[in-house]
């Protein structure tokens, strides 16, 4: 987790896909709202580009959203967090996980906790 | 600065066919700053590929190497002990440092994994735009610091051509024509007076007319 979109750069968020995740899901503050001015549109022209690399290299675009919250909106969060992974659960696992065996991966498990 | 673009992945991945084993060398000058093949660059290009490959059911495996420069030999030099563990070298600094790097190892292939653009400046964060061509017999001080070679689109010597309409190129809509600048900065200056030093022919002996260049200072050698 970390404090601030802003730190987001595109090679964490391809880190993930490579470390097995399915889906990525930013969440930084709502636009305009932001501590230090403008990380999170920065973060939002960093999605996109990771948007456009995973289109490209054919794991799946939708695999990675931007959500903005305040950190008031709980349940916002928590909705916008279960359509996620409803979403990826629809696209199934992606294809870096499929030819590593279907082993296994987030979106595929239930929470238990 | 030397400006480039990224090559489309799809090419990219095309030149890496052959290859399981490679190095990503990046660039920390140029390339750098203009955001196209320096060490944050790397560690995306290095992650893409890696993803594309075992999507494609064939893994790759990347060495992450950002060296100070790639046109200096002390710098090129620190990959050494690093090359013959590898298939290939994939280079993303400009095309000079791409082929300093397959001089100095000649039995691993090196490919390119950006297009070497111009020498240029940047003029908002995102956009840069071509200043130098490098002709290498300087006028800047007898055009108010704006370049005919560059700057006009036929690189004219003698002001502008039947091409330039109210201050636009033939070439596009948004290229300003260089002559039109050079005299209004003139003008601006009150040295209009430099466009009569200008000579009508420009000797292109020291630009590319002789093959490629070298610079030889006997004094630092």
């Amino acid at each position: 987790m970390l404090p601030c979109t802003g730190r987001i750069d595109e090679s964490l968020l391809l880190k993930a896909f490579e470390n097995g995740a399915d889906g990525v899901m930013v969440v930084g503050c709502l636009e305009g709202d932001c501590h230090y001015v403008s990380g999170n549109i920065r973060a939002r022209a960093r999605v996109k580009r990771v948007y456009e690399i995973l289109d490209k290299i054919k794991i799946g675009p939708d695999r990675i959203r931007m959500f903005n919250l305040s950190a008031g909106e709980g349940s916002k969060f928590a909705a916008y967090a279960n359509e996620f992974v409803g979403k990826i659960r629809e696209l199934g696992p992606s294809p870096i996980n499929l030819a590593r065996g279907g082993q296994v991966h987030a979106a595929s498990q239930k929470e238990t906790t | 600065m030397i400006t480039g673009t990224p090559k489309p992945i799809e090419e990219i991945l095309e030149m890496l066919e052959p290859y399981d084993n490679i190095i990503l060398a990046g660039c920390h000058g140029c390339v750098t700053v203009c955001r196209v093949g320096g060490e944050k660059e790397v560690q995306v290009l290095a992650s893409t590929l890696r993803l594309a490959r075992e999507a494609a059911g064939r893994k790759i495996a990347i060495t992450e190497i950002s060296l100070e420069r790639q046109c200096d030999p002390e710098y090129v030099e620190k990959l050494r002990p690093y090359v013959s563990d590898h298939q290939a070298v994939l280079s993303i600094a400009c095309g000079a440092g791409i082929q300093f790097l397959a001089e100095k190892y000649a039995i691993t292939p090196v490919l390119p994994g950006i297009n070497t653009g111009f020498l240029g400046v940047t003029e908002r964060q995102g956009e840069w735009a071509e200043r130098c061509q490098g002709c290498g017999d300087c006028v800047l001080h007898l055009t108010g610091g704006i370049c005919p070679v560059t700057r006009c689109a036929k690189s004219l010597f003698h002001g502008p051509c039947g091409g330039s309409s109210q201050g636009i190129c033939e070439v596009g809509k948004d290229v300003k024509c260089g002559w039109q600048l050079i005299i209004d900065r003139l003008k601006a200056l009150n040295q209009l007076e430099n466009y009569g030093k200008l000579k009508p022919y420009k000797g292109w002996h020291t630009s590319r007319d002789g093959g490629p260049r070298r610079i030889l200072r006997e004094d630092m050698i």
